[in-house]
């Protein structure tokens, strides 16, 4: 595990660059990518997460579920840090990503957010075309040779499934496309800066049934090479697309565990009513 | 009560009812008849104004009315000085206003939290800004730029004893300008900024960029229309303004054509005051007043227009980028 860490730290630079990240070698123990323990979140007053504890493993798809303001957003925004942006927030209790805790003080958010990556429920290109949406993670992060911009700009198209339906418009604005293209544009844009773990936060809610069964199947192909965790309100959805789920409820993580077992066998009396569609 | 009667009173009251109905539609028209005649009244006003000035100033204007000093104690002559001073003028008041509201707007929607005492107290200071008199700050500019800013380069940095920049001069009237102004913009383009969807920001900081980079790169671009519009009025403000230029830096008769920041200049605003006030001949120099503020008000509208026309383009380029 602490070679993993060490080999992260130091490819920083080049993982923007070059390669693919490899599939993990499924014969390896398993190793957590990110643990949550004890965690417990505060909006000013209001405790809007109680004692979560939880793993996540790479290559795997996990479903957060649960009623709305359960907490699933709130604590799927933790594992990036994008509450921070959020004034009178608190956090106690710990996150760490490889084994390193990403709320010490000397850790990098921007870093933090490179390799954890974010889609979000609305899709949100920015009002540039659609080429500068894809670059503009690259750019950010220093990347100014063209040559490799214009490489990752088509490679993520290619793997969000868009590159087809837009490589003759790269230079054309991003609010041309429809709402399914836009939300697979922000995939792309999430993909260019190779994060390691991607966080969808419903990200097909506002979509037509075409639109979101490609987003599913771009899940299905995305997961062989990160880790995905997925706030869904959808239960179909997370049993289609998931290996893990997690049920949320008043704030507090009631069941986690593999999907298949979660939604046949569940050990708590709340999470069948939630699944069976007797309350939420 | 028989059926007859209680049909004959419910008549009765659908007649009065009616009748007052009538009389409620009756008295709309007063209050619609007061708030037209308030915009005809404007209006007339505005016509009377406009109009005035335009008979009586528009067979001043002449090639070389615009390209040449004014002459013989102004009663005759052009006032070229002049529309070359209120150009720099306003000129440079914008260069120094836009990046100071900016990025107070900035610090105010992005550095600090909107509910805290500070940011209050803040707001509470600009508003007041904006309501302080323009002499005051006219003699705030003399006191606090020529007095000390000025004064304190000459003594301590320059140690001249003859005032080089502690005198009245363009780059202290446009400073003093800069402040009578910069609420507008301040105002402005907090609005701009506000408007910004919040999800923009959130996705350029999940990207790894960093609070700066998010402002340079997507607030900031976002918003420009929302600063030209600042930029616009205060430029519409500034431009007009006497008291703050009159201690700070205009010139009575000034024929040279300022070349450093440190020179005096000539303003429009402050030659019709001067032409009203000094005029030695007034009937000589009535038509040539009246061609000033002409000229004055379309410096001002052309000042305008082509801060409209920028913003304007920036807004179709953005819709087809």
């Amino acid at each position: 595990m602490s070679d993993h860490e060490t080999a992260n730290m130091s490819e920083i630079p080049s993982r923007f660059t070059t390669g693919s990240v490899e599939p993990v070698d499924k014969t390896q123990p398993r190793v957590t990518k990110i643990t949550v323990r004890n965690l417990d979140f505060f909006y000013d007053k209001h405790q809007a997460l109680h004692d979560v504890s939880m793993d996540m493993f790479p290559n795997r798809v996990m479903a957060l579920i649960g009623p709305s303001g359960c907490g699933k957003s709130t604590f799927l925004r933790t594992l990036n840090r994008m509450n921070d942006t959020i004034p009178h927030t608190r956090l106690t209790g710990s996150v760490t990503l490889d084994g390193q805790d990403i709320y010490s003080k000397s850790k990098d958010v921007s870093l933090l957010r490179t390799r954890v990556g974010m889609v979000f429920q609305r899709s949100n290109p920015f009002p540039k075309s659609i080429f500068d949406n894809v670059a503009y993670g690259l750019r950010v992060n220093g990347i100014k040779d063209m040559g490799v911009i214009t490489a990752a700009v088509e490679g993520t198209l290619k793997q969000a499934f868009l590159w087809d339906e837009v490589k003759d418009k790269l230079q054309k604005s991003a609010y041309l496309l429809s709402g399914g293209q836009q939300q697979r544009l922000c995939i792309a844009r999430a993909l260019a800066v190779r994060p390691e773990v991607l966080l969808m936060d419903e990200p097909a809610s506002a979509l037509d049934p075409l639109s979101t069964a490609k987003i599913e199947e771009l899940i299905g192909e995305l997961k062989k090479m990160y880790t995905i965790i997925i706030v869904t309100h959808n239960m179909q959805q997370a049993a289609r697309i998931s290996d893990d789920t997690a049920f949320f409820y008043e704030g507090q993580l009631i069941e986690d565990g593999p999907t298949k077992q979660l939604f046949t066998k569940p050990e708590k009396k709340r999470t069948e009513d939630y699944i069976t569609g007797r309350f939420g | 009560m028989s059926i007859a009667e209680k049909n004959f009173a419910s008549a009765e009251t659908a007649t009065i009812s009616t009748a007052q109905l009538t009389g409620r539609k009756s008295t709309g028209a007063v209050p619609r008849g007061l708030t037209f005649a308030a915009v005809i009244i404007i209006l007339i006003m505005l016509v009377v104004i406009l109009g005035n000035i335009v008979i009586h100033g528009a067979g001043t204007i002449s090639w070389e009315f615009l390209s040449s000093p004014p002459e013989h104690g102004m009663v005759a002559g052009g006032i070229f000085p002049a529309i070359f001073g209120t150009t720099a003028l306003v000129i440079l008041m914008t260069i120094a206003v836009i990046p100071l509201g900016v990025f107070t707007a900035v610090y105010l929607q992005e550095y600090t939290d909107p509910a805290s005492r500070l940011t209050r107290f803040i707001r509470l200071a600009i508003n007041n800004l904006a309501g302080v008199p323009s002499i005051v700050f006219g003699l705030f500019g003399l006191g606090f730029f020529i007095g000390f800013v000025g004064g304190n380069i000459d003594s301590v940095i320059l140690d001249s004893t003859r005032p080089v920049w502690g005198k009245p001069a363009i780059i202290w009237a446009s400073l003093t300008l800069a402040l009578l102004t910069v609420p507008v913009v301040i105002v402005s383009t907090e609005e701009a900024l506000k408007a910004i969807p919040r999800e923009l920001k959130d996705a350029s900081l999940a990207l790894g960029a960093t609070r700066l980079q998010t402002i340079f790169r997507i607030l900031l671009p976002q918003a420009l229309p929302g600063i030209f519009t600042g930029a616009i009025l205060a430029v519409s403000r500034g431009a007009g303004e006497v008291a703050p230029v009159m201690f700070t830096g205009a010139a009575y008769y000034l024929p040279q054509l300022p070349t450093k920041f440190t020179d005096q200049f000539m303003e429009l605003g402050y030659h019709v005051f001067v032409m009203t006030t000094q005029s030695p001949d007034v009937d000589a120099t009535a038509p040539i007043l009246y061609g000033t503020v002409l000229v004055l008000l379309l410096l001002t509208f052309l000042l305008n227009f082509v801060a409209i026309v920028i913003r304007s383009r920036i807004r179709t380029r953005r819709a087809n980028v």
